[in-house]
């Protein structure tokens, strides 16, 4: 009996013995890979909210767009945005049940603490046993002009964007409506759940930034951009091209009008620099149909438009909808679209934050920098981890040209259709547009501008959706021009 | 039998006290812990709980102090190491399960003394072997009577009488244990006959065989009807030890672990929750799987311990909440999470020492029957330990069996600490001779 007991003894222990591997498997040698398990989200949300992540601030590196605060719940960390939906469409939401967006998403990395660049103090404070800390990302938003151009577009449908010419910096981006991220944010499930139903189901869409993510006819505020496609393919300001009341489009009985029916003033002819100035459809018909299909397309896609929506490649910081222009391909069964397609109209789309590259980039001198959001990421410590220098997009046209359509644009602020822009003291450039998108339906009324012409510090593009408060009286000049002229005048205080 | 010779007496209890005092701090510090890690401030609770620890582990030493001077000094404070360690779980999933714990740990401690006080001497039970066979089977099997047998997790392990339930097979198990001590003591000398058998490997005759094949159809009866899958390898396996111990017979051994596979292959076939439990164990954390219910809360059980890693997340300071059955089934995976594998090694090796000062004290006593009664006991706590920790971590298929002294249940609670002071009764030897007469 008693060597029975020995051996019983052993045999225990060697059951223990293997209870001790598979302890010190499961708990230290497997432990990574069960983290990383997709049915142990509720542990890798805990985990994440432990870090106390990183703030997104504003190009002053004070205001803070976004900033995490402690929570009493089982959650450690909360997220909180100060200015509510001012800055929705830029940082985005963090909530635990529908993932992240915009910058929240693109600079997670950063903001959880988990990027390479972070190694150093992430270590030192597992070290330190201190909690993960994330690091802060300086946007290159000035928080007064995005004051302004909310406030300038007041409750109106439709989008601002400010760039800075020079170097692609966003200053302001603004969209209505937005939505508040913080309920989002919040750690109340039915809180976040009730919301994230209601902002889906709403038909105006909250979620998406007219400013940057939806597209729109940029009707005649286009016309830059064929402008600028006659002007690379050797046709000059000057000029001139038939004036005629209506244009016949090919192979169909329809025919293309001015905006009002009449005819542009200046006779049976009229030189490229009048017709923008009036803003002819009649003659940017004619040009585009003259310039052809590829032309105009090429010019397009230098600005940054793609064939089709999905195709994009204008790099940004958060997702950014580029526009469209056709493939020429598109237009080989459809010529009277060539010429719908050169006023900004057909498949042709964009929105606010494309027209601002557009005009900043013929305020460049024709180098269109690429649009940064993001121009710096700091570490918990104040270190700066990481810089995003200003780079270049693409050279849509020659410095000459762009200085041309810079001279015309600044003609349309002067004494053409986009006088509402003007600043006493300021050479503002620009152009208006007037999109329809529907039989019946009130247009959209677009402004596309930069100032000061001779050294552009800022260009602004505007959109007011459905004719805004003014239904179908509603044009470009009359109500976008004024909100790019406020934003433009804060700019240049600053 | 020399060491029955040896000199036992005061001198240990010295040891026993002074163990007994820091299992005292390690419980209710890890209590303390638990409630400063949760809420960030001392547990309201502190005086009431603290109290009954005190005075419980305190009534417990002074009654071994007084009933069982020789006992082993390490027994108890290991048990209460264990019961603090699992009360301080407890209380950290939730409040309301650690006021009834309390509650249990006070009546676990009560019956501890009462045992003690009780049964002066191992050999008293001896004496009462068919009485208390007949008790244990029949507590077994109580569940199954109509109108008061309940079905809780898809095993009909309780029974109800009025607002008090209880799992009657926990208590049973000791006196399955007690009853196949003083049978086997009895009959080994029977069953160590070998009379037939194939090769080498010899059996004794059909006759003395019997209990062994009895005791399989009964496991097997307690799989069936009851749907106990834990119990019934835990019942089975007791036997089958006891019986290679009692007889020194490898053949029994054999026969067991053939019986066994029998028993398990057959299970298999035969029934959808056995071979969910299989397939859970195997596929526990299969991406294509792991979100439906059985796997998912194995599952959960892997991810709060890896959670822990080497040193845990701190008591208190876990989501041991997300683990499903925490209090009961998979508190060993809640300690894991907040105590890390520091913790559960620490936990394991605790149960090695309650386990081998169990065998110890069988090896000491100088009768059969106290000698089988102590290893059934040991073995007892070793295999239920293994089965439910093998279960957590999936070294074998889940059943659902207690962990001795550390889960939330009371009826495990109390059985656990009757099978303590017998075992505690048994390192104590046997009684010293009175005038009065007894031994």
């Amino acid at each position: 009996m008693e060597r029975q007991i020995r051996q019983l003894a052993v045999a225990l222990l060697v059951l223990f013995v293997v209870l001790v591997a598979q302890v010190s498997y499961v708990q230290v040698f497997a432990a990574e890979r069960l983290a990383e398990n997709p049915a142990n989200a509720k542990r890798q949300l805990i985990a994440e909210y432990e870090v106390d992540r990183g703030a997104i601030l504003a190009a002053d590196g004070r205001t803070v767009l976004a900033a995490s605060r402690k929570s009493a719940g089982e959650l450690r960390y909360e997220r909180r945005y100060p200015f509510g939906p001012l800055y929705a469409h830029l940082t985005g939401y963090y909530s635990f049940v529908y993932g992240r967006s915009e910058l929240e998403q693109e600079f997670n990395d950063f903001l959880a603490g988990t990027a390479p660049q972070l190694l150093r103090q992430t270590f030192a404070d597992m070290v330190l046993g201190r909690p993960r800390r994330g690091a802060s990302i300086v946007t290159t938003i000035d928080p007064v002009l995005q004051d302004v151009a909310q406030e300038a577009l007041g409750d109106l449908p439709g989008g601002v964007a400010a760039i800075d010419p020079r170097t692609g910096d966003v200053l302001a981006l603004v969209a209505n409506p937005s939505y508040d991220p913080n309920p989002l944010s919040s750690h109340d499930p039915a809180l976040v759940r009730a919301t994230w139903t209601a902002l889906n189901a709403d038909p105006d869409k909250p979620l998406l930034s007219r400013a940057s993510d939806e597209l729109y006819p940029p009707g005649s505020t286009f016309k830059i951009v064929t402008a600028a496609a006659a002007l690379e393919n050797g046709y000059g300001p000057d000029s001139t091209w038939p004036n005629p009341s209506e244009l016949d489009l090919p192979d169909t009985v329809e025919t293309l009008e001015n905006f009002g029916g009449a005819t542009c003033s200046g006779g049976s002819e009229i030189t490229l620099a009048e017709a923008l100035r009036q803003s002819c459809n009649v003659v940017f018909g004619e040009i585009g149909l003259t310039l052809g299909p590829a032309a105009l397309a090429e010019q397009a896609w230098a600005f940054g438009f793609a064939p089709t929506a999905d195709t994009g490649d204008v790099p940004f910081d958060i997702p950014f909808q580029t526009g469209v222009f056709p493939d020429p391909s598109y237009f080989a069964t459809r010529r009277p679209a060539v010429a719908l397609s050169a006023i900004g109209q057909d498949n042709v789309a964009a929105n606010p934050l494309q027209m601002a590259l557009v005009a900043a980039a013929i305020a460049n001198g024709g180098l269109e920098m690429q649009p940064r959001l993001v121009s710096e990421v700091r570490g918990a410590d104040g270190r700066v981890v990481e810089t995003y220098e200003p780079e270049a997009y693409s050279q849509p046209m020659s410095p000459e040209n762009a200085a041309l359509l810079t001279a015309m644009m600044v003609d349309v602020v002067e004494s053409g259709t986009g006088t509402a822009a003007q600043i006493p003291g300021i050479t503002v450039a620009g152009k208006t547009g007037t999109a329809q998108h529907g039989e019946g339906l009130a247009p959209h009324a677009w402004f596309v501008s930069f100032a000061p012409a001779e050294d552009a510090q800022v260009a602004v593009a505007v959109i007011v959706l459905d004719g805004g408060s003014l239904g179908s009286d509603a044009t470009g000049g009359a109500l976008a021009a004024p909100i790019a002229k406020a934003v433009i005048e804060a700019a240049l205080d600053r | 039998m020399s060491q029955a010779a040896l000199p036992r007496g005061r001198p240990r209890q010295g040891a026993q006290i002074a163990f007994t005092a820091l299992a005292l701090v390690i419980a209710v510090g890890a209590y303390v812990l638990a409630g400063l890690g949760k809420r960030g401030q001392v547990p309201i609770t502190l005086a009431l709980y603290g109290s009954i620890f005190a005075v419980g582990f305190a009534a417990a030493a002074l009654v071994i102090r007084r009933f069982a001077p020789g006992a082993d000094p390490a027994l108890f404070p290991t048990a209460a190491v264990l019961t603090g360690l699992g009360f301080a779980t407890i209380f950290r999933l939730s409040g309301g399960l650690a006021a009834e714990q309390a509650t249990w740990v006070a009546i676990g401690l009560g019956a501890f003394c009462i045992t003690l006080v009780l049964v002066r001497d191992h050999r008293q039970l001896d004496a009462y072997t068919y009485t208390i066979g007949l008790i244990g089977i029949v507590l077994l099997l109580l569940p199954i009577v109509p109108g008061i047998g309940r079905t809780i997790n898809g095993a009909r392990l309780w029974v109800k009488v009025g607002p008090i339930g209880f799992q009657p097979s926990e208590i049973g198990k000791v006196l399955i244990v007690v009853f196949l001590a003083s049978y086997l003591n009895q009959k080994r000398e029977l069953l160590r006959v070998a009379t037939g058998g194939v090769g080498r490997l010899r059996l004794p005759p059909a006759k003395h065989l019997m209990p062994v094949l009895l005791a399989w159809g009964a496991s097997l009866a307690v799989l069936f009807i009851q749907r106990d899958l834990g119990a019934s390898l835990l019942y089975f396996g007791i036997f089958v030890v006891m019986l290679w111990v009692a007889t020194g017979r490898l053949a029994y051994l054999l026969l067991g672990l053939l019986l066994f596979a029998l028993g398990a292959g057959f299970g298999y076939a035969a029934f959808d929750h056995v071979q969910l439990r299989v397939d859970v164990w195997l596929h526990a954390l299969d991406p294509a799987k792991v979100f439906d219910v059985g796997y998912g809360q194995l599952a959960q059980a892997q991810f709060g311990m890896a959670t822990g890693g080497l040193v845990g997340t701190g008591l208190g300071q876990g989501s041991p909440g997300l683990i499903p059955f925490a209090p009961t089934d998979f508190i060993f995976a809640a300690i894991g999470e907040e105590l890390g594998m520091l913790g559960t090694v620490g936990v394991l090796l605790l149960y090695v020492v309650l386990v081998g000062k169990g065998l110890q004290a069988a090896l000491a006593c100088p009768d059969g029957f106290g000698r089988l009664l102590a290893t059934g006991l040991a073995a007892a706590v070793a295999l239920q330990t293994f089965v439910i920790v093998g279960g957590v971590t999936r070294v074998i298929p889940l059943t659902g069996v207690t962990l001795p002294f550390v889960s939330y249940g009371g009826s495990s609670l109390v059985s656990n600490f009757v099978l303590l002071a017998l075992l505690v009764r048994v390192s104590a030897g046997p009684a010293p001779v009175r005038p009065k007469g007894g031994g």
